[in-house]
């Protein structure tokens, strides 16, 4: 029997779903609802200055990919499981669209806030 | 008690391999009482209505793991199922979906049965003890780290809930990875190292997606999907460490 | 010769069997809207990168009716979410005594739950702090 390269994938999965699980509805509704209909924070929470404070410091660098990354890395195992369950054959196609596609994005964000300095 | 007998419509999937190109749903009407499971519906209709209708049995009582079907969709032991639950409306029964349907209800087990043996079901122990050195001791607590996987019926109920294996045949599945399990769990056993060369391939643990109805429905409460999944971590970590750790790097 | 022809059914559509196949299959699709989420997120993270200018307009993308709608939806779905990751989580931890006792999967779920709400509430006052 062949030893089977799903842990890589698999902790990923693991990893972004205990986050999102964690502070996953928090942060949709900071980003998405609240702070730009304007309630419960001040409007400019998520002006540029803000941002661009906060993704300068280490730990804010750490933590916005950390969520980016985690979260492709998990829907990616997931919607790959999904397509399998739905049928879908074309093995490595699916996986090179899942896993490429979180690669990718895992790149352009660390790249971001790499080229995003003090 | 002639007057209390009420009558109820058993749908049958039938596949007779030498007539019928695909399975096809005949219905007979059967009189049952409240205390009639429908593996006695069954044998009524075989002895009174239809000799011509199979199906698998031998104890009765819930322990021989061989009348298991699909009743009304869902994987259930018929010894341990009761027709008044289904009447008025009537139920149907089917063979164990995702496994091959040799003749009507049976199902051919060839597959369950050749990965049962391959997963080394005993004790293997860790070293060779004397009988004067007496039997090996075990706590309680040790004990509950396997006793409820070491439950399992063989009765392919969670090879019929699951749909990853009804989907790749080649994943171990459910109850074969539970049994695995319980001699891995053992503290008697020294085994796991054999044992998990197929448990960290795909076709071992990393087949499961823990959709999770195997655990519900095993008639005996092994709770195959915690069997599994469990040791998802233990083969992850197993991955990044063999490298570093001795004897670990395996295959 | 054997008379023997073993029949074997097909899947197609097999997630519309049983309704605990179709909360699966749910539990499953939400992984969807995380990454539509993520990939929200990624856009705001490269315009940041881009300036001020830029930013703004990701900003002012936000706050259109049609993102509202959605993030309406991708709440909705975050929070079964969070309640399938913890209600299968008694499925795939290893047993677990505590004073003689095995934890019961009610209490891991419990558990579970109960953090992520402490861990949602204290994103939510450490964004309010900071701002
Ligand atoms: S684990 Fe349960 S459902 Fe599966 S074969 Fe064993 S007794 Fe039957
Ligand atoms: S007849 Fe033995 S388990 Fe049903």
């Amino acid at each position: 029997m062949k030893r089977s390269n799903e842990p890589i994938f698999w902790s990923l999965f693991g990893a972004g779903g205990m986050l999102a699980a964690l502070i996953g509805p928090a942060l949709v509704f900071i980003t998405g609802i609240a702070v730009p209909f304007g309630f419960v924070f001040s409007p400019d929470t998520m002006s540029y200055a803000h941002m661009l404070a906060f993704s300068q410091s280490w730990a804010g660098k750490v933590f916005v990919l950390a969520v980016i990354a985690l979260f492709l890395w998990h829907a990616a195992h997931r919607i790959h499981i999904l397509l399998h369950d739905f049928g879908v054959h074309a093995v490595t196609a699916v996986r090179v669209l899942c896993y490429g596609g979180a690669f990718a994005g895992t790149v352009i964000a660390a790249y971001t806030l790499l080229m995003i300095k003090a | 008690m002639a007057e209390n007998e009420k009558i109820i419509e058993i749908e049958v999937l039938r596949y007779r391999p030498e007539q019928d190109k695909e399975p096809v749903l005949q219905t007979y009407k059967v009189p049952f009482t409240d205390d009639m499971s429908v593996l006695q519906g069954l044998q009524y209709i075989k002895d009174y209505l239809d000799g011509t209708v199979s199906f698998r049995w031998s104890c009765r009582m819930a322990i021989c793991g061989s009348c298991g079907m699909m009743i009304d969709g869902k994987p259930k032991l018929s010894c341990k199922t009761f027709l008044r639950d289904y009447y008025p409306g009537g139920l149907r029964v089917e063979a164990l979906a995702h496994l091959p349907i040799e003749r009507d209800l049976v199902v051919d087990a060839t597959d369950f049965v050749t990965k049962l043996e391959s997963i080394k079901p005993y004790i293997i122990p860790k070293e060779p003890r004397a009988l004067e050195q007496g039997e090996y001791l075990q706590t309680p607590q040790q004990r509950d780290m396997y006793e409820q996987f070491s439950s399992c019926i063989n009765c392919m109920l969670c090879y019929a809930a699951c749909p990853q294996y009804g989907l790749n045949p080649k994943f171990t599945g459910p109850g074969i990875l539970a049994l695995m399990h319980r001699y891995n769990a053992d503290s008697r056993d020294g085994g796991q190292a054999e044992r998990n060369e197929l448990g960290y391939a795909d076709e071992g643990y990393w087949g499961c997606t823990a959709v999770g109805y195997c655990s519900e429905v095993c008639p005996k409460g092994v709770d195959p999907a915690n069997a599994i999944n469990q040791n998802k971590m233990n083969s992850a970590i197993n991955y990044f460490t063999r490298f570093v750790t001795p004897g670990g790097a395996g295959k | 010769m054997s008379n023997r022809r073993p029949y074997v059914r097909s899947m197609d559509g097999w997630w519309k069997r049983d309704p605990y196949f179709i909360r699966y299959m749910a539990r499953e699709v939400t992984a969807v809207f995380v990454a539509l989420y993520a990939i929200v997120l990624l856009f705001g993270l490269v315009r940041l990168g881009q300036g001020e200018a830029a930013f703004n307009g990701w900003l002012q993308y936000l706050k259109t009716p049609w993102m509202l709608v959605f993030h309406l939806i991708v709440l909705a779905v975050f929070c079964y979410h969070t309640w399938s990751w913890f209600n299968i989580m008694p499925k795939t931890m290893p047993i677990i005594f505590m004073g003689g006792k095995r934890l019961q999967p009610g209490t891991i779920t419990g558990t579970g739950l109960a953090a992520s709400v402490v861990a949602c509430l204290a994103v939510l006052f450490i964004v309010r702090g900071m701002s």
